[in-house]
């Protein structure tokens, strides 16, 4: 079985548009979550979210390739862009064809349908543009990076909620393990700020009105987000033989299913699939220092996520690390798991742990280290990351500098 | 009354509970009602009253109302009707 590293890495975040600007935030404790600009808020409850803000699409693509591009294809093609280029790979002299493009995505074009929706249902449109359907496409983001790319190999987008992202990463983690390909390029995307996605999101009353607070006594839920992170993977023998640059190794993954509900999660799935990873990468539990935390700040993921921890790693748990980027950059559905796991190579790679921002004050039930509000300075050797959706789909990475 | 009777309607649906057995005084957490019946009925309600009920799953002590029993709803719907169908109006 081959080693597996990331040799490339790219963000589009709603704490910035490349990986310096993203970390210098999750440095700062910076959270990006504010009113929502992008949509009109009018009749909306929830008027808050953390948004790609400033995004200009024009200073990416030219008008034809953006005809065809989604609100979230944009971001994981540019996020794509810098991963690549950081990687210094080209896919066109035969590469292409030993590496796979897997990308996670929850819902996919969704800007798109309800445009395309509300001029056909609300505008009466007798027609709509042609290029509606290859648009919204749930796989729609993950073509364009191997149409603009050259990659020939296999390709297609993994969908389970809020653990797509975690899942694709770990597919393709499995496809370069085990010599299926000698490259992925990997990660998630999600952009769905749209009105009637809102409401669909306020229905479900777990929408914070003030700010998500992971952990925190009276926290009220969580804040959308959106964005993409891309990173390449590569076996560590390849990457090491053309002196590539190793932002860090992948060293396990493990997942579960909950087969309970469809949106509360369970203690018993989070922690069989923590285990799982641990098994995978052969690590013990004091071995790891820091835990990106799924966190997404309503009441039943953070009480259910720390029960999980306690029972998976014993006394060890109170001397992890464990925090929710989602504080800083949303909860952002199916890029989430690819924007999370980004925080943390980057934290392990600068030697920082991201806080978990908007922490106010500790609630009884929720008793671990989460790193409230400040970023610590910390060599953190091996990390995890965990993802447990809606329907009960849970996903662990676990990566090691 | 019209109102009491409307939600013990639509809660003895949700909450597949014989209607008869229900009154003001009757704990919702002794009903079989799981957190997704909860928002369901929340949502009932909203339909069937025409306003917005702020329930957050999150909090059950939502902007200080209680939707701890029957009764809790009742008042709540009544005090959420005039204040939303007032403020149409006016």
């Amino acid at each position: 079985m081959n080693r597996v590293v990331i040799t490339g890495l790219g963000i589009v975040s709603p704490l910035g548009k490349n990986v310096a600007e993203v970390t210098a935030r999750l440095r700062t404790g910076h959270s990006a979550i504010g009113p929502i600009t992008t949509i009109p808020t009018d009749g909306l409850i929830t008027t808050i979210g953390a948004e790609v803000r400033d995004f200009d699409p024009a200073a990416y693509f030219a008008d034809k390739q953006l005809a065809l591009l989604d609100r979230c294809a944009q971001f994981s093609l540019v996020a794509s862009r810098e991963a690549i280029a950081q990687s210094g790979l080209s896919f066109r002299d035969g590469l292409g064809q030993r590496t796979a493009t897997i990308i996670g995505a929850g819902v996919g074009g969704m800007v798109t349908l309800d445009e395309s929706f509300h001029r056909v249902y609300a505008e009466g449109a007798k027609r709509i543009h042609p290029l509606t359907i290859p648009k919204f496409m749930i796989s729609a983001a993950m073509s364009h990076i191997t149409m603009e790319h050259g990659i020939t190999g296999p390709s297609f987008t993994v969908a389970s909620a809020c653990a797509s992202a975690n899942h694709a990463i770990g597919v393709a983690f499995h496809m370069v393990r085990s010599g299926s390909v000698d490259v992925a390029v990997t990660g998630g995307t999600e952009a769905v700020f749209t009105f009637g996605t809102i409401k669909g999101w306020e229905a479900l009353r777990v929408m914070a009105p003030d700010t998500c607070r992971p952990f925190s006594r009276n926290r009220s839920g969580m804040v959308l987000g959106e964005g993409a992170a891309i990173m390449v993977l590569e076996d560590r023998a390849r990457a090491q033989a053309r002196g590539a640059e190793i932002l860090a190794e992948i060293i396990g993954f493990g997942m579960s299913s909950d087969a309970m509900d469809i949106v509360l999660p369970s203690a018993t799935g989070a922690a069989s699939a923590m285990r799982a990873c641990l098994a995978d990468a052969r690590l013990t539990v004091e071995e790891v220092g820091y835990i990106n935390a799924h966190g997404t700040g309503t009441v039943a993921n953070d009480v259910t996520e720390t029960k999980a921890i306690h029972t998976v790693f014993g006394d060890h748990a109170r001397k992890l690390a464990v925090s929710s980027t989602k504080s800083m950059h949303g909860h952002a559905l199916g890029a989430s798991g690819a924007l999370e796991l980004a925080a943390t190579v980057m934290a392990l790679r600068d030697g920082f742990i991201p806080p978990t921002a908007n922490f106010i004050e500790a609630d009884p039930d929720c008793d671990l280290d989460y790193v409230p509000n400040e970023a610590r300075e910390a060599q953190i050797a091996v990390a995890m990351s965990n993802s447990f959706a809606f329907g009960g789909h849970n996903a662990v990475l676990a990566i090691r500098r | 009354m019209d109102t009491e009777n409307d939600i013990i309607d639509i809660v003895a649906k949700q909450a597949k509970a014989d209607r008869a057995t229900l009154k003001r005084d009757t704990h919702l957490s002794e009903l079989d009602l799981q957190s997704i019946d909860i928002i369901e009925l929340i949502f009932a309600i909203e339909d069937k009253f025409d306003i917005s009920v702020p329930y957050n799953a999150n909090d059950l002590n939502s902007a200080g109302i209680s939707f701890e029993t029957i009764g809790n709803l009742v008042d709540a719907v009544e005090r959420l009707t005039a204040e939303q169908h007032a403020q149409k109006a006016g």
